[in-house]
């Protein structure tokens, strides 16, 4: 990564804007806070003397709306309507036995197999996340965060432990946070099953209403956001939100857009995989087409066949089709996929995308929290269809059954598993129906024999959730 | 169990769980519904009250 667009220090040890990329992750490796404070400036916390109220009485979460930042934790939801919502819910709670409003929860659980730039972002910008919790905390008024990280990754849960602690130090808090060390499992990482954890039960997802904006840690007004959203948050509390929406031109075709919306907006952490040279974690100006990340990635190492979009909720898109598209969430919907955690996915000809689609959904299927009996049973079967049509030699019966599978899964449990599950393979059998006619005709081609690109960790075919 | 109560608004899936018809309960069903919710053994039936838009 070139050290172009690194951030300078101003006179009297202001910051000067980050110009280009990259934003969030430093040229030169992994900053201590010294050199954190050093590069952005401190952190415009309200009442430091000399930045406070830099926004006036719109403030932070102000700034945020018209930022238009949306949240990189996949559901791409508006982060400034977010923390208004809690910091509305956090007043109107009040005081709770000294406690008051609400509490923020930074989520680098990461539970997505294909994504690796919560993990990134943790390891070379961690300031920049708790800068952003502190923002976000004494934004919405909360008196404590947690800061929920993969069980597995000993060495963040050390390091970042110790970033808290050098920032108690020096009151660099505002808060006190407190790590959350979150088990595997697709969906231990998702909002209410952080919630549930933090309040000392089962890491599974729980039914909504109340969302956790609303009633979530201690019954609290909870502010859940992906750590790498209170990353950009940490930035544009310092330089603004109209520096966060200026990247650049944007290439590609219009997309109309209301003012304040920020789906193109801004930059993004997109992690890259499969057949490429460089695969790893590009930060990007959203609305980047594919093809250009790609070449920017050193081209595809293998003849390319198709792009899965999104991660494990996304989209597959045949490579043609995918090439000329823009980076972003709405621009991915409209053709059938979705930018989820901004994880890309290049499928070479060598492999199979029905077996690659069985194989995951198997996983899928296996992590279910079996809270749900359309879930538990329905993404089983699922798997077990996609196996027919990825292995076997599918007659006609096989789809139509697959078809009222995916309408069975649908909009029937506690949370996104199953939709994001149907979305999936739904556009697998789009993607790749002239596979499907193959192996009716032909049975299974040999590409299905190889060994899958997609990973699930742990996962064995027939492993039960 | 609720399928057999209210044949009108829900149907069953191959695993026995209840599909139910989209669209507010009628109100001349609502007694049956109310009936249904509560007697649900695994708690999986929820009535709610509709928003008025």
């Amino acid at each position: 990564m070139s050290a172009a667009g690194a951030v300078s220090a101003g006179p009297a040890g202001s910051a000067l804007p980050p110009r280009g990329l990259p934003r969030l992750i430093p040229a030169d490796g992994p900053l201590r806070l010294a050199d954190h404070v050093e590069r952005y400036g401190p952190v415009p916390f309200r009442d430091r003397r000399g930045h406070g109220g830099r926004f006036g009485a719109a403030g932070l979460i102000g700034q945020v709306e018209r930022a238009g930042l949306t949240g990189r934790g996949g559901a791409c939801f508006p982060a400034g309507r977010k923390l208004r919502s809690v910091a509305e819910n956090g007043r109107r709670a009040g005081p709770l036995r000294g406690q008051s409003g609400a509490v923020v929860v930074a989520n680098g659980a990461e539970s997505e197999p294909t994504s690796a730039k919560d993990r990134l972002l943790l390891t070379f910008a961690p300031h920049l996340v708790l800068d952003g919790i502190a923002l976000a905390a004494e934004a919405v008024g909360a008196t404590r965060a947690y800061l929920c990280l993969h069980e597995s990754s000993d060495k963040l849960v050390f390091d970042l432990g110790a970033a808290i602690v050098e920032r108690d130090r020096v009151g660099q808090n505002r808060v006190p946070v407190q790590m959350v060390p979150v088990p595997g499992g697709y969906v231990a990482g998702q909002e209410t099953s952080l919630v549930n954890q933090i309040n000392g039960k089962a890491p599974k997802p729980a039914f909504v209403p109340p969302r956790p904006f609303q009633k979530g840690a201690h019954g609290r007004p909870t502010l859940v956001q992906n750590v790498e959203t209170l990353a950009h948050i940490a930035l544009i509390a310092r330089f603004g939100a109209d520096w966060f929406r200026h990247l650049g031109p944007v290439p590609g075709p219009a997309v109309p857009s209301a003012p304040g919306s920020g789906a193109m907006a801004g930059s993004a952490l997109v992690t890259l995989s499969g057949a490429v040279r460089m695969p790893g974690v590009y930060e990007i100006a959203l609305g980047m087409p594919v093809g250009e990340l790609i070449r920017r990635a050193g081209g595809p190492s293998e003849q390319p066949q198709a792009i899965l979009a999104g991660g494990y909720f996304g989209g597959w898109l045949p490579y043609a089709r995918a090439h000329d598209v823009p980076v972003s969430d709405p621009t991915l919907r409209a053709v059938g996929a979705a930018l989820g955690p901004g994880v890309l996915i290049l499928l070479p000809e060598s492999a199979c995308g029905l077996a690659e689609t069985a194989w995951i959904a198997s996983y899928l299927a296996s992590q279910s929290a079996g809270q749900c009996g359309p879930c538990l049973n329905g993404l089983p079967a699922l798997a077990e269809m996609l196996a027919q049509l990825a292995f076997g030699r599918p007659d006609g019966s096989a789809l139509g059954g697959t078809e009222r599978l995916l309408a069975l899964v649908t909009r029937r449990g506690a949370c996104h598993l199953p939709d994001g599950t149907a979305a999936f393979v739904t556009s697998a059998l789009t993607a790749f129906a002239g596979d499907l006619r193959r192996h009716a005709s032909y049975g299974p081609c040999p590409r299905a024999r190889r060994r899958p690109v997609l990973p699930a960790p742990g996962h064995a075919w027939g492993a039960k959730p | 169990m609720c399928a057999e109560l209210l044949p009108e608004l829900i149907t069953t899936d191959p695993w026995g769980y209840p599909i139910i018809a989209p669209g507010p309960v009628p109100r001349d069903l609502l007694p049956l519904a109310r009936y249904a919710v509560t007697m649900c053994p695994t708690l999986a039936l929820l009535l709610t009250r509709a928003e008025r838009t």
